[in-house]
């Protein structure tokens, strides 16, 4: 067996009696205390995650902006120094290579952030379509990171750091953010639906920040939370997990992430001919939410039918936490996609009606 | 982690209690519950249906997965326990009591001596 990849926190995760799993070759918590207490804690205080599998790649130099603008869906170029993108790659075909964050630093000066197990995968992409003047370099070991998500992120970061964090606006990102002493890079970013920050800093400090925040939070019911609170925060959210939502055979406009795609920016991109006309004319399949009306739950990969006719896939399923619903997302041909549609899951060996509903399942109040 | 003397256990982490002779009441382990996680749905058999050992007759979903029961004995389900419909917390907070899962009349008594006793089934749990 290969042997797991494992993040500067792992010695920490029993202290807290984390339950760690193989997650895409990764020893990571999948829970601390238990899913749905972790979930409602992100919802209603705060949670901290540990999120250090993450990839990281810099990309800088005198071309860096081209070679971004043509890799990436989205529009590179409206980015300002200390902003961040939520973008995606995608193939010739339309197929989606990874879902990712560009951090503008500087001019001529990027970072970006990819999914843990495409890591090696979008390297050599990128590094294939890289031209002259670029330099990018995989720094994804030098790098940790940790999410303080919730309505008290903010209250309980603010405890550890001298940077009036009110000011860091969505998607925005301050660097050299000393946080109980340690130099951060501070995005209001998440990936749960929630107000929060994600905070990039060197491996070696992780532990002392991990310990730092925890303490500053628990009065406040900060709890530290896994992988299984994370997906189904994200889940009720929408936000789309690669390998589920988005695969090479799933373009970002199928996945209800067209606003992550600008073909109308100037610079050619790969991609651009098919979501340019999936964008004119509609995609041949959409993602929507589902509700069961059976009882059953709804899990990734389980087919849906119009009588005899598949239509579809779930992509992520489950109980949600926050709704007390059993809910999937599911990719479908168009026609069958408005609201209130009924559909049928195969789970095991029964056909269980659900219907098509609106998402995000859960959106937070402002 | 309790695991009750008077039961005996299965290698798929089921537990049966034997009652008036030929009946046999069955849940999961203390230990089983606890690897799943927060349980959100139990799907049982219904009254009449045959069970057969070591297949599955049902199952248990926690918010991240679903794990299949398997039979830990043959036999007819006699009662089928509904409050797990609409409680499947019952599972995680009281599974040897309020979250048996159904009651089966065996068709083979000699199954049950194939089942652990509470130190083996712990010593197998203990070498995983």
């Amino acid at each position: 067996m290969a042997t797991l990849l494992r993040t500067p926190l792992f010695e920490i995760y029993k202290e807290h009696g984390g339950k760690v799993i193989d997650f895409g070759g990764w020893e990571l918590p999948v829970q601390f205390s238990s899913i749905k207490e972790e979930h409602e804690a992100v919802r209603t205080q705060a949670g901290l995650f540990d999120v250090s599998h993450m990839g990281e790649f810099e990309v800088k130099g005198s071309n860096a902006l081209s070679f971004l603008q043509y890799t990436m869906t989205n529009d590179v170029s409206k980015l300002q120094n200390g902003q961040a993108q939520y973008t995606a790659m995608c193939y010739e075909n339309g197929g989606t290579v990874d879902d990712l964050l560009v951090y503008k630093r500087d001019e001529n000066d990027y970072l970006l952030v990819v999914n843990a197990s495409n890591i090696e995968k979008d390297f050599e992409w990128l590094n294939s379509h890289k031209p002259e003047g670029v330099e990018l370099v995989n720094v994804s070991p030098e790098y940790a990171q940790l999410a303080i998500q919730g309505p008290k992120a903010e209250m309980i970061l603010q405890k550890l750091t001298d940077t009036d964090l009110a000011e860091i606006g969505f998607f925005r990102f301050k660097e050299d953010v000393s946080l109980a002493g340690i130099p951060s890079l501070v995005s209001r970013t998440g990936y749960t639906g929630e107000d929060g920050f994600e905070i990039y800093l060197k491996t070696g400090d992780a532990e002392k920040l991990w310990r730092s925040i925890l303490e500053a939070g628990t009065e406040d019911g900060l709890l530290p939370a896994g992988l299984g609170a994370r997906d189904t925060l994200r889940f009720e959210a929408k936000l789309a997990l690669y390998g589920q939502e988005l695969t090479k055979d799933i373009t970002p406009i199928e996945a209800g992430i067209g606003f992550a795609v600008k073909t109308d920016k100037e610079a050619d991109f790969i991609g651009k001919e098919v979501l340019a006309e999936q964008k004119k004319n509609g995609a041949s399949r959409k993602l929507v939410g589902i509700e069961m009306i059976d009882k059953g739950i709804p899990r990734s990969h389980y087919e849906v039918f119009n009588g005899e006719k598949k239509i579809g896939e779930v992509t992520t399923g489950t109980q949600s936490p926050s709704l007390k619903k059993n809910l999937g997302l599911a990719l479908l041909e168009k026609e069958y996609t408005e609201l209130g549609t009924e559909v049928d899951v195969q789970i095991r060996q029964k056909r269980l009606k659900a219907k098509v509903v609106s998402s995000p399942f859960y959106k937070r109040g402002k | 982690m309790e695991f009750p003397k008077e039961l005996r256990y299965s290698e798929e982490h089921e537990w049966t209690k034997t009652e008036d002779g030929n009946k046999v009441r069955i849940g999961i382990t203390a230990f089983a519950q606890d690897e799943l996680g927060d349980i959100v749905f139990v799907e049982l058999p219904e009254v009449g249906d045959e069970l057969k050992a070591d297949e599955p007759f049902g199952s248990v979903e926690s918010v991240k997965t679903v794990s299949e029961l398997y039979a830990p004995v043959s036999g007819k389900v006699v009662e089928v326990n509904e409050d797990l419909d609409d409680s499947p917390e019952l599972v995680n907070e009281s599974p040897y009591e309020k979250a048996w899962m159904v009651v089966v009349e065996l068709s083979d008594s000699s199954e049950l001596e194939k089942l652990m006793t509470a130190e083996q089934y712990e010593e197998m749990i203990k070498e995983d």
